[in-house]
Formats: structure tokens, C-alpha cells, sequence
């Protein structure tokens, strides 16, 4: 596809550019509020069984990690001359993170957002809508954020001329999956440093939660060579694995392709791409990025599930005993973390990526807790 | 020489312009698909398109997307597509049947085991929408080992480096995507499209179908005049979503009228020798 050719030479020209390259870092300092934190959890380690630290990507400008990855994207929109965003997003992070950049650089904005994911993540919505982004929910499909996506493609390859499309996770064709990791590995290159800053050592195992793989790739990425350091992605067990009712294609699915992309996928017998199910819109995706599955291949990165009523413990864990209110998808880091922590011991760091902030998953939590706000 | 290349040479000596409908198999009820394929031939089709569905269609637009789920919701599979040709076979062994679809549902079956059930069924070309044809140095080879032509997309955007790659790989016909988007998209420049087909036509030497936004008879004749094929789905697909699906008779008498109102049309324009 043309479209892609055109970005994969904007993104080799302009990775290597020092103008780029600063502007980028500037923004995620002043704008952002970058580096994010990194804090030691001490009564939950205390509880957990092992030393457990969280990255904070929930501290940043907009409540998760995604802004990273709009901001790369956005910066490179406004170099290739398009006047048009538009973006896929299934908890409305990444489209909330969009709407945000592509208000600072005075660009048109459309968010593709999954009908029932619209229903599921009301206050992403409204803020889309303040920040002056049109939000079309997508009816096609399974209403989630594969359709979106598609959504998006459809869109892309219709007003290419105009239009840049900000893909929010390390997923879809070359070079997004690429170019999204390096957007975010700036959380493993702060990551790193700040616990070696802070312990003098490694972690003995990082934990992020997968979705398409953007915020996991890019705490992951900066590890990826230290052998002594273990590293586990966690995806969306839903009701539970055996149940089929899940977004845990690693754990769970079978090499395919979608999305211009060969990975591992939820699929039937016929090649067709099945619905998935997740308390968490943000995981929520039948496919994952292609290197998560190079990765797992690899057994580099051990890849396991979480239920949503795991997820939903570690939740008001993280509430109870730290004062934070993650996000749902990060909630699910949290949970292996939990399971982890008794296996590595009081004296084994672990560092968890808490990718966002919950505040827009209260309405979901509130409705599944049978509380009316 | 392949059923698609034979009759692009016929047409191309007498000056018969190719009329080329797109249906999604199973759509509306996979019951009617095959009827469906035999009055598109009675009303004038030349070759047919057939839509092998898939859960996320995201080359086509919402008319062929909204097929794409009412076969899905019948379970229609590539496997029952391929049963579909294999049955359309036993009373048509003369126009070619060219599948239209998603690399997901081949790769599950098998590159070569995909080949060999198609070739076996009767079908004549396939269309890979999101297979790049950079990414087709295996399959293509092996879908014309097996007797198939590799048909591929060509934008208003490819550049001419990309249609020679596409040239070496392709036989039978390039399919021509006469606008930027996904299937069922407005507008159409037939200027425009004149100058895009003359480069086309300077590096691929094959015959060259143009679809997408090509709604009746009218825009049927003006793209006609600097292709070999026209190629109508969404137009088609949309006017048998009017229809009660249950109302076969209707729905195959509608079909073959809309294709019977183009053949004429083009005919008139296009006189053969
Ligand atoms: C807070 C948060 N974490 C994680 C994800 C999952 O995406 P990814 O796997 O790309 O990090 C999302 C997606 O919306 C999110 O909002």
C-alpha cells in the first residue's frame, strides 16, 4: 500500500533527524511530564511477597502511555504536511491522547471507536469530544477495536492525501509495530535506569499488560538484553482461557494474519478472526504485535493470562494499599505481579508497568459492583 | 492458456468490452449464490467475481462489509466457497470464476492445499486484497503452478516500481482500482483514470479490469473506454440487499436485469468486430 510506503520513508528519514529527535524529547519532558516516576509500592509489597515498583505511565499528561506514541506520531504528521489525524481506540486512551496532540498542532481529528466500546468508556468519549476530536462509533464487527481499526484502514486508504492515521498500539503493518515500539521504549530506557539509580540492580522480572503490545514492547525493550532479567506480558484471560471468552491470543490463539501483519490470533477453524472479551476495552484485541510473537517464539518473554475477576482484585488492591486507581488493563499486570511476587521471594525486585491511570474505568467498575453513580 | 487470458485475447480481437459483476458468496443466503452466478452469466457477465467472506473486511467499504457478515452469519467458509464454484462448474465450464478475498482464511488451509482445492473446484483467478505483492514471492508461483492466476490491485497511488513487481508476479488480468479507498467509494475521474492506465499500460503488458465506483450503465461506458474490463460490486451488491431474501426469483430476475441493462449499454458503445 502506498500510504505505507510513504510513512515507512517519512519514519526512516526522520528517526535519524536530531530536529526530530529533539522536538520529540522535549515534548515528552515538558508536555508529557516525562520521565514518569518510578515509585517503590511498600505496603503492597509488604502483602505481595517481593519488592513490587511501578513504573508510572499513569502520571503522565492525559492517564496513560499512549501519549508517547501520539506524540512520535503527531510530530511526524506535521512534518509530512497532513492537516487530517485519525485514529483507532478501544478504552480511548490512545484516542483521548490523539485528540490531545492534534489540538496543540491545530489538526483535524477523527477518533474510530467500537460501538460497545463507546457505551463501556463514556468519559473517553466526552473528553475526545471537549478536546474537539468528531468520535464515530464503529457498528461493524463485533463493535470492539478491531473494527475500529478496520475502521480506520478504510478511511486512511480513502483520504490519503490529507491524512496521517496514528495507530495506538505496536500492531498492524510495517513500519507501526516498529516505529510504536520505539516510541515507547522510552518507559524501559527510563525504567532501567531510575531502578538502577534507586537499587543499584535490576529488576528480577518486569510485568506489563498486552493488549496490542505498545506499553509491554516498550518497558520490555530495554531489557531485552539483560539475561538475569525475566519478562512477562499478560493478556486478557476474560472469564477464563478454557471458557473461550478472552483477548489472550499468545496464550491462547494460533499464528495468522490481520491487519497486515503475521502474529498470533484468535481465530476459528475457518481463518476467521473471533470476538473477544475483556472487563478491559484496552485489551480488547483479537491480535497482538508481531514482535510479542517473535518474542514468545523466542521464549524470551513468558506470556500468561489474567481473568477479569483477577484483574478486578488487583484493582482495589492497588486502591486499598497504594492510593492509585490503575486502569483496568494495567490491573491485570498487577494481578501477576501478585502471583509472582511468592514465587521470587521478599528480596526480588519486580517492577510493574501500571500503563494508566483508572479514572476512566470507574462508570465500568461501579456498574459491575451494582453501584449507580 | 488460462480461461482468463483466453478470453481477455477473444475480446481484445473482436473488441468486446468485459463485464466483470462481484458478488459475496452466501450473500444474501448462500442458497442463492450459485443461481445468482448463472443469471449474472445469462444477463451478460463475461467472468465472475465472488467475495470470499471474512470477519474483517477492512479493503471494503460498509455495502460489501455488511455481505461479508450476513454470509458470516450463515458460517459460509472459504470450504463451502470453493463447493459453491465446484457446483457452478457442473453447468459452466466456460466463464472464468475469480475469488475475491482475505489472506487469513487461505493461510489457516494451507498455501498449497488452498491451490489445489481451487483449481480442483473450477476457479480460475484469486484476488489476495491485504496480501502485498511484495509479500506474494511464494504464493503467486504457486497458485500459477497450479493452474490459477494471481490477480492483483493497482491504486491511483502504486508507484511504477510496484506495478513492475506486480507485472512479474500477476497473469491473466491487473485489476485496476479506479479511486483512492475501499470498494464503494463516490466519485470517479475518467481523465484522470486515462493517464493512470496509459503508465499502467507502459510497464505491465497484461490486460487491465478497472473497479470500484463503477455504479450503471453510464460509468460503466466511460470507464469501458480505456479498459479491458469493468468491474461493478457494490452497486450490485447494494441493489440485492434491497431485495427480500427470501424472494429468490426476485433477486436472481434483478441481477441479471442490472447486468443485462450495462452489457447493452456497453455494447452500443463498443461495437464488436
Ligand atoms: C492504560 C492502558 N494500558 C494498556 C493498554 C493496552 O494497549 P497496549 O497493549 O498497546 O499497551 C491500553 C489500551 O487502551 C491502555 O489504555
Amino acid at each position: 500500500m502506498t500510504a505505507v510506503s510513504e510513512l515507512e520513508a517519512a519514519y526512516t528519514k526522520y528517526r535519524q533527524d536530531p530536529d526530530f529527535v529533539k522536538e520529540f524529547e522535549q515534548d515528552l519532558r515538558d508536555y508529557v511530564g516525562r520521565p514518569s516516576a518510578m515509585y517503590r509500592c511498600a505496603r503492597m509489597s509488604e502483602e505481595y511477597g517481593a519488592e513490587i515498583w511501578f513504573k508510572r505511565e499513569d502520571l503522565n499528561h492525559t492517564g496513560a502511555h499512549k501519549i508517547n506514541n501520539a506524540i512520535g506520531q503527531a510530530l511526524l504528521a506535521k512534518r509530512l504536511g497532513k492537516t487530517r489525524i485519525i485514529a483507532e481506540t478501544g478504552a480511548g486512551q490512545h484516542g483521548v491522547a490523539t485528540a490531545t496532540v492534534a489540538a496543540r498542532l491545530g489538526l483535524e481529528c477523527v477518533i474510530y471507536m467500537g460501538a460497545e466500546d463507546v457505551v463501556r468508556q463514556m468519559p473517553n468519549v466526552y473528553r475526545m469530544k471537549l478536546l474537539g476530536a468528531t468520535v464515530v462509533p464503529v457498528e461493524s464487527g463485533t463493535r470492539t477495536l478491531k473494527d475500529a481499526l478496520n475502521e480506520a484502514m478504510r478511511d486512511w486508504v480513502t483520504n490519503v492525501d490529507n491524512t496521517f492515521y496514528i495507530i495506538g498500539t505496536a500492531a498492524g503493518m510495517h513500519p507501526y509495530p516498529q516505529m510504536v515500539r520505539d516510541f515507547q521504549s522510552v518507559i524501559g530506557r527510563e525504567a532501567r535506569a531510575q531502578l538502577l539509580e534507586k537499587t543499584g540492580r535490576l529488576p528480577d522480572a518486569v510485568v506489563a499488560c498486552v493488549g496490542g503490545g505498545s506499553n509491554a514492547i516498550g518497558i520490555f525493550h530495554a531489557f531485552l538484553n539483560d539475561a538475569s532479567v525475566a519478562l512477562y506480558g499478560v493478556e486478557a484471560g476474560g472469564d477464563g482461557v478454557e471458557t473461550g471468552r478472552h483477548a489472550a491470543p499468545l496464550t491462547a490463539g494460533r499464528p495468522g494474519v490481520l491487519h497486515g501483519n503475521r502474529t498470533y490470533l484468535m481465530e476459528d477453524q475457518n481463518g476467521q478472526i473471533i470476538g473477544t472479551h475483556s472487563v478491559s476495552a484496552g485489551l480488547d484485541y483479537p491480535g497482538v504485535g508481531p514482535e510479542h510473537s517473535w518474542l514468545k517464539d523466542l521464549g524470551r518473554v513468558s506470556y500468561d493470562a489474567i481473568t477479569d475477576a483477577e484483574a478486578m482484585s488487583a484493582f482495589h488492591d492497588v486502591i486499598r494499599l497504594e492510593g492509585i486507581i490503575p486502569a483496568l488493563e494495567s490491573s491485570h499486570a498487577v494481578a501477576y505481579a501478585k502471583k509472582l511476587a511468592p514465587q521470587l521471594g521478599r528480596d526480588k525486585i519486580l517492577l510493574v508497568n501500571l500503563s494508566g491511570r483508572g479514572d476512566k474505568d470507574i462508570n465500568t467498575v461501579a456498574k459491575l459492583e451494582g453501584i449507580a453513580l | 492458456m488460462s480461461r482468463i487470458a483466453a478470453l481477455f485475447d477473444r475480446a481484445r480481437a473482436s473488441g468486446r468490452k468485459l463485464l466483470v459483476p462481484y458478488i459475496t458468496a452466501g450473500d444474501p443466503l448462500a442458497r442463492h449464490t450459485v443461481p445468482l452466478m448463472h443469471h449474472l452469466v445469462a444477463g451478460g457477465a463475461d467472468m465472475l467475481e465472488l467475495g470470499v467472506p471474512f470477519s474483517d473486511p477492512m479493503a471494503d467499504g460498509s455495502v460489501i462489509a455488511s455481505a461479508h457478515e450476513r454470509a458470516l452469519a450463515q458460517g459460509v467458509s472459504l470450504r463451502d466457497v470453493l463447493a459453491m464454484v465446484q457446483e457452478f462448474r457442473t453447468q459452466n465450464s466456460h466463464t472464468p470464476v475469480i475469488l475475491m478475498g482475505y489472506q487469513n482464511p487461505i493461510e489457516v488451509m494451507g498455501i498449497d492445499p488452498f491451490a489445489a482445492a481451487a483449481a480442483q473446484a473450477g476457479v480460475d483467478g484469486v484476488l489476495t486484497v491485504d496480501l502485498p505483492p511484495e509479500e506474494a514471492d511464494i504464493s503467486a508461483p504457486t497458485l500459477r503452478a497450479a493452474g490459477l492466476d494471481p490477480i492483483f490491485l493497482l491504486a491511483p497511488t502504486t508507484p511504477p516500481e510496484r506495478v513492475k513487481t506486480v507485472a512479474e508476479l500477476a497473469s491473466g488480468f491487473v485489476y485496476y482500482v479506479s479511486l483512492k479507498g475501499v470498494t464503494g467509494a463516490g466519485h470517479l475521474d475518467t481523465d484522470a483514470l486515462a493517464a493512470r492506465l496509459a503508465m499502467v499500460r507502459t510497464v505491465c503488458g497484461l490486460p487491465v479490469g478497472v473497479g470500484f465506483g463503477i455504479r450503471d450503465a453510464a460509468t460503466a461506458v466511460a470507464t469501458a473506454a480505456n479498459a479491458d474490463a469493468v468491474i461493478i460490486g457494490s452497486a450490485l451488491v447494494s441493489l440485492l440487499a434491497t431485495i427480500d431474501s427470501s424472494d429468490a426469483e426476485q433477486l436472481t430476475r434483478t441481477a441479471q436485469g442490472f447486468m443485462q441493462d450495462i452489457r447493452n449499454a456497453l455494447d452500443r458503445a463498443f461495437p464488436a468486430a
